[in-house]
């Protein structure tokens, strides 16, 4: 039994098959990429396994439970967390406050207690303050912590999304383009932050466009083409199917790798 | 300490002094009704700034709650033979609980729709209190019976600006507790992102009826407090031209700022006071004024001005 586990996931739009009954699985320490052209359906795929839509067809189970869609809110309570290709940034908060929020299921919420101010309240806030402030260190940005998250760069955003991710205390992190955007030098940094998360016992499943940042980091690569699985495998064998070059370049894509 | 605690400590440290200043300084009676007015309408317009600032979530019916605590406070009495302090209370319960009905339907709106919804909600109350002539008065209004308590009648200026301005030091200082918790930082994220927020695990629907529900019971004691201290009711408090009062309030005042939403509240009371000397063009004046603090103090003017001074001493 995997961590995660997706099968036979099938979902239209108005017609259009965006899925059709694709799966895949992850275990704990894993790396999964996800990988194929421009509206493959790696994203909607992303979206149905985190909760925000729901499939026509197919199951999603959690840590051998059916998680198929519930709200995003209940799967984070269950260990998944992920980032967004377009930034899903509080940009009115702070740094630091962007990655409290995702302390949130950690905080015990009492209501009464909150209004009222009550020391217990102010000790979680220090809590969570001081989780945070190493979480950022962890991503590299210990320094910007202070900094309204809208004064930030687009490569720091993009850690600072890892960062709030984590703060959840994932068993699955989901990452949705994590270096689309990037700099090669950001992109290095982000490639080196994954591998870290994956050591520390993480299921990382990320869809990415970054060709180099998928083959060095990636256990174990799944390739879509129009909503349905091409082929699964490790990036060695992904590189040189044949398929999946074809799927990318097209048919002369296919003939001057032949030739080369 | 941490930021959360130092601005807490400022706002209420300043509040305070402004409030035990004022009678030092502007001692009439009329002055301290004034002031006591500025203490009710910030008040309100305090849950208001949780529900806009915070959760930017609107409500352009808002005086619909504050009109249910000001009426519960003038009827219980009249036709239930309950204690004036009683009906508050019982007012100021049942703005929550229609606030907490209403709002799981209405709060899966957005934006422009949000906005007409809650329009509907201050029109319906404000319907209900014109038109039930035997109940309420209807549009003549009602009188509110005197304050006793434990045989001691509540009267004169000084009193009901005692009495006020510490209902609006609590007020703040529940709202800017809620603002530096668990919960305000949820409300704050749904605000620029309902879907990160969802997927860090924040209830966004759950939340969002909280601090309506929150919203609501500050306008009804509002309300009540109004009732108590004019002695008079009429559905104006409940009209739609207060509505628009109290979000003005708010936004000139900065979205998003504790302080700014009684800095607001005071502008917006005292202002149609002090512009009586331009006689007929009062109005015309205060829209002016208004439009101006918006151009130029476009956050409002707390943030705004805050944001000037970093500017300047970093010059």
């Amino acid at each position: 039994m995997s961590l995660l586990e997706a099968r036979g996931v099938s979902i239209a739009f108005g017609g259009l098959r965006a899925l059709d009954a694709v799966g895949f699985s992850v275990d704990p320490g894993e790396v999964l990429a996800i990988i194929g052209p421009n509206g493959a359906g790696k994203t909607t795929l992303f979206n149905i396994v985190s909760g925000l839509y729901r499939p026509h067809a197919g199951e999603v189970r959690l840590a051998g439970e059916e998680v198929t869609g519930l709200p995003p809110h209940e799967l984070a309570a269950r260990g998944l967390a992920r980032t967004f290709q377009n930034l899903q940034i509080f940009f009115r908060m702070s740094a630091l406050e962007n990655v409290m929020v995702g302390r949130h299921l950690k905080e015990r919420r009492r209501l009464w207690a909150e209004l009222l101010g009550l020391p217990s309240v102010l000790r979680e806030n220090r809590e969570s303050r001081e989780k945070a402030r190493e979480l950022l260190d962890f991503v590299g940005l210990a320094e910007r912590a202070e900094d309204p998250a809208s004064a930030l760069p687009y490569g720091a955003l993009k850690r600072l999304e890892i960062a709030r991710a984590l703060a959840c205390a994932p068993k699955v992190l989901m990452l949705d383009e994590p270096a689309a955007g990037c700099n090669p030098v950001e992109t290095e940094e982000i490639d080196r932050l994954i591998v870290a998360i994956a050591r520390k016992g993480i299921a990382v499943v990320l869809v990415e466009h970054d060709m180099k940042l998928v083959m060095r980091i990636s256990d174990r690569v799944l390739v879509l083409e129009q909503g349905r699985a091409l082929t699964e495998g490790t990036p060695q064998s992904v590189r040189s199917d044949p398929r999946v070059i074809e799927a990318y370049l097209g048919r002369h894509g296919l003939e001057a790798a032949h030739a080369a | 300490m941490s930021p959360g605690t130092r601005t807490k400590i400022a706002v209420l440290g300043v509040l305070l002094l402004v409030l035990l200043l004022v009678p030092i300084l502007l001692p009439s009676a009329f002055h301290l009704r004034v002031a006591a007015l500025v203490w009710i309408n910030a008040t309100a317009a305090l849950g208001l700034a949780l529900l806009m600032g915070q959760a930017g979530q609107v409500s352009l019916g808002h005086a619909g709650f504050m009109g249910i605590g000001a009426y519960a406070t003038a009827l219980g009495p009249k036709h239930l033979g309950l204690d004036p302090l009683a009906s508050m209370a019982l007012g100021t319960l049942a703005a929550g609980l229609l606030a907490l009905l209403v709002g799981r339907p209405i709060l899966r709106l957005k934006g422009h729709y949000l906005a007409v919804a809650t329009l509907g909600l201050g029109i319906l109350v404000h319907l209900v209190i014109v038109s039930e002539v035997p109940i309420t008065g209807g549009p003549d209004g009602i009188q509110v019976p005197r304050l006793e308590f434990l045989g001691w009648r509540l009267v004169g200026p000084e009193l009901w600006y005692g009495i006020t301005g510490t209902v609006l030091l609590l007020a703040a200082w529940l709202a800017l507790n809620l603002e530096d918790s668990a919960t305000g930082r949820a409300l704050r994220a749904l605000h620029d992102s309902e879907i990160a927020a969802s997927v860090v695990g924040v209830d966004v629907a759950r939340h969002k009826l909280v601090v309506f529900v929150i919203a609501a019971v500050y306008a009804a004691i509002a309300g009540g407090l109004f009732a108590l201290f004019n002695r008079f009711v009429t559905p104006d408090v409940a009209g739609f031209l207060r509505s628009i009062e109290l979000v003005t309030m708010v936004v000139i005042g900065g979205m998003g700022s504790i302080a700014g939403a009684i800095v607001g509240a005071a502008l917006l009371t005292v202002l149609p006071q002090a512009l009586t000397l331009f006689h007929e063009y009062e109005h015309a004046v205060l829209g002016f004024l208004i439009i101006l603090f918006m151009v130029f103090l476009r956050q409002g003017i707390v943030p705004g001005l805050a944001g000037l001074l970093a500017r300047r001493r970093l010059a």
